[in-house]
């Protein structure tokens, strides 16, 4: 408790960390999910129910076969491995860490957003058409009379991976200095025996929990469209 | 009569019934409806009537035919240009209003078009639908009666050249009854806005309109003027509709 209170540098390099990975991830996954989630909610194709049934089960995703994926796929051997490409994160680095977050956030928010979408009075869109909305203003307006239901798709990603450890573990390796974020040094400071410590990591990251959640619920009395 | 604004020419609309079939709820072989007028369509439910109007506000394109609105063709393969998309707009049986306040609903087409500070026409359209005192109150709080009000203002403030009503009064109390039909007449005859109504009232129909048509199963029975069409039909089926003798 005395370095969470001294500002302890190390402590605080794995809140920013955390923060980095988990922030980095939550924003690629609602630039994904967002969209995703608006077009299956607003539109009708073959194959929808399919899609559907894909996305809900993406939603219930266990994080650690999540992180074993992409381990896989990312290791010297596997399939996106060998194939060296500049933009493709490597394993044990914050790149592939933020992949593996992201791949368990985007069905949360993509899932939830369509459920909200889906749930605006179905009368609207027609009405909000015959006032002369195009297609796109159509969509910003319907997400944001659905935003209640929008910014809890994103709180839910973000609690889905700012308290995930196994993926991260997984990819990441918990490597000081590099790959170490606030779950995997409580689990690291647990099985030395540093309860006190682990406890005090516990606070920390349930305290940003709350605190980024005080921020998004913020966003919910706000308009977004044109 | 004057230029007709719309011209309808050999309109169809098509839609797939969950059996997989195909079932055609609209056949117009030839309709005009002309600047500056009051057409009421008629008819029991399921006659087409508000699938006319949606083809009339271009919000999906007829099956076969081609609807033409102010000189520019509306078909299967041509859409309208949203320029002139936006001189009409409607009014439906059940306002669905934004989660926001009575101005915001009343300025969001005005929005649309980049025109979201237009405040004297706000302020107007409130006040000519008798809103103006509860502009800042949250439209989900509106009684029904109030709400509506508050869809024709959001549209009206948009200055249409044609108006579409889709059963505005249908539920309503007749003080509001009164309020709306006077904004419709006032509406075209100040600003001379072609004005569609579809209304199962007769009586309605009569108070308002200059021309009245028939919808049957999809097809336009008998298009007449006021008096002609109530006095002295042609179709022996408009006579039983307006009578009140027709079962459907």
């Amino acid at each position: 408790m005395q370095r969470i209170l001294a500002g302890d540098a190390t402590l605080i390099e794995t809140v920013v960390l955390s923060l980095q990975v988990s922030g980095t991830a939550l924003l690629l996954s609602t630039l994904i999910g967002i969209p995703l989630g608006a077009f299956m909610g607003l539109t009708r194709f073959p194959g929808r129910r399919l899609m559907t049934a894909l996305l809900y089960t993406g939603m219930g995703f266990p994080p650690v076969v999540v992180g074993l994926f992409v381990y896989l796929l990312l290791s010297r051997s596997g399939p996106l491995g060998q194939l060296n490409w500049p933009f493709l994160p490597a394993l044990f680095t914050p790149g592939a860490m933020i992949l593996a977050q992201t791949i368990i956030a985007f069905p949360l928010v993509a899932g939830f957003t369509m459920a909200a979408v889906m749930g605006v009075d179905p009368h609207l869109r027609q009405q909000i058409q015959a006032l002369g909305a195009t297609p796109w203003q159509s969509t910003l307006t319907l997400l944001s009379e659905a935003r209640v239901g929008v910014v809890v798709s994103v709180i839910a990603g973000f609690g889905g991976i700012i308290s995930e450890v196994g993926a991260v573990m997984l990819v990441g390796g918990n490597i000081e200095h590099k790959t170490r974020v606030l779950t995997t040094a409580i689990v690291l400071e647990t099985r030395k025996g540093n309860f006190g410590l682990a406890i005090a990591l516990g606070l920390v990251l349930l305290s940003l929990a709350f605190l980024t959640n005080l921020a998004m619920l913020q966003l919910q009395g706000r308009t977004f469209d044109p | 009569m004057s230029q007709p604004v719309y011209r309808l020419q050999g309109v169809t609309k098509v839609y797939p019934t969950p059996s997989g079939q195909e079932r055609c709820v609209l056949q117009v072989e030839d309709l005009r409806i002309f600047r500056s007028e009051i057409l009421a369509l008629v008819g029991p439910s399921g006659a087409g009537k508000s699938t006319l109007l949606r083809l009339l506000n271009f919000l999906e394109p007829p099956t076969q035919g081609t609807i033409h609105f102010l000189g520019q063709p509306f078909s299967p393969d041509r859409e309208m240009p949203l320029a002139l998309r936006r001189r009409v707009t409607t009014v439906f049986q059940r306002p669905a209003l934004l989660n926001r306040s009575v101005w915001e609903n009343v300025r969001y087409g005005l929005r649309l078009r980049g025109e979201g500070n237009a405040r004297e026409r706000i302020q107007a359209a409130l006040e000519l639908v008798g809103l103006r005192e509860l502009a800042d109150q949250s439209a989900r709080q509106l009684s029904g009666g109030e709400a509506q009000r508050a869809a024709l203002a959001r549209a009206l403030v948009l200055e249409p050249d044609v108006l579409l009503l889709d059963e505005p009064t249908a539920n309503l109390d007749p003080y509001n009854v009164g309020l709306i039909e006077d904004v419709v007449r006032r509406t075209n005859q100040e600003r001379g806005a072609t004005v569609v109504l579809v209304t199962h009232n007769v009586f309605q129909a009569r108070r308002l309109a200059h021309r009245v048509a028939l919808l049957l199963e999809g097809r336009i029975i008998e298009v007449a003027g006021v008096e002609d069409f109530f006095e002295r039909p042609c179709d022996p089926r408009t006579g039983a509709f307006v009578r009140g003798e027709m079962i459907y």
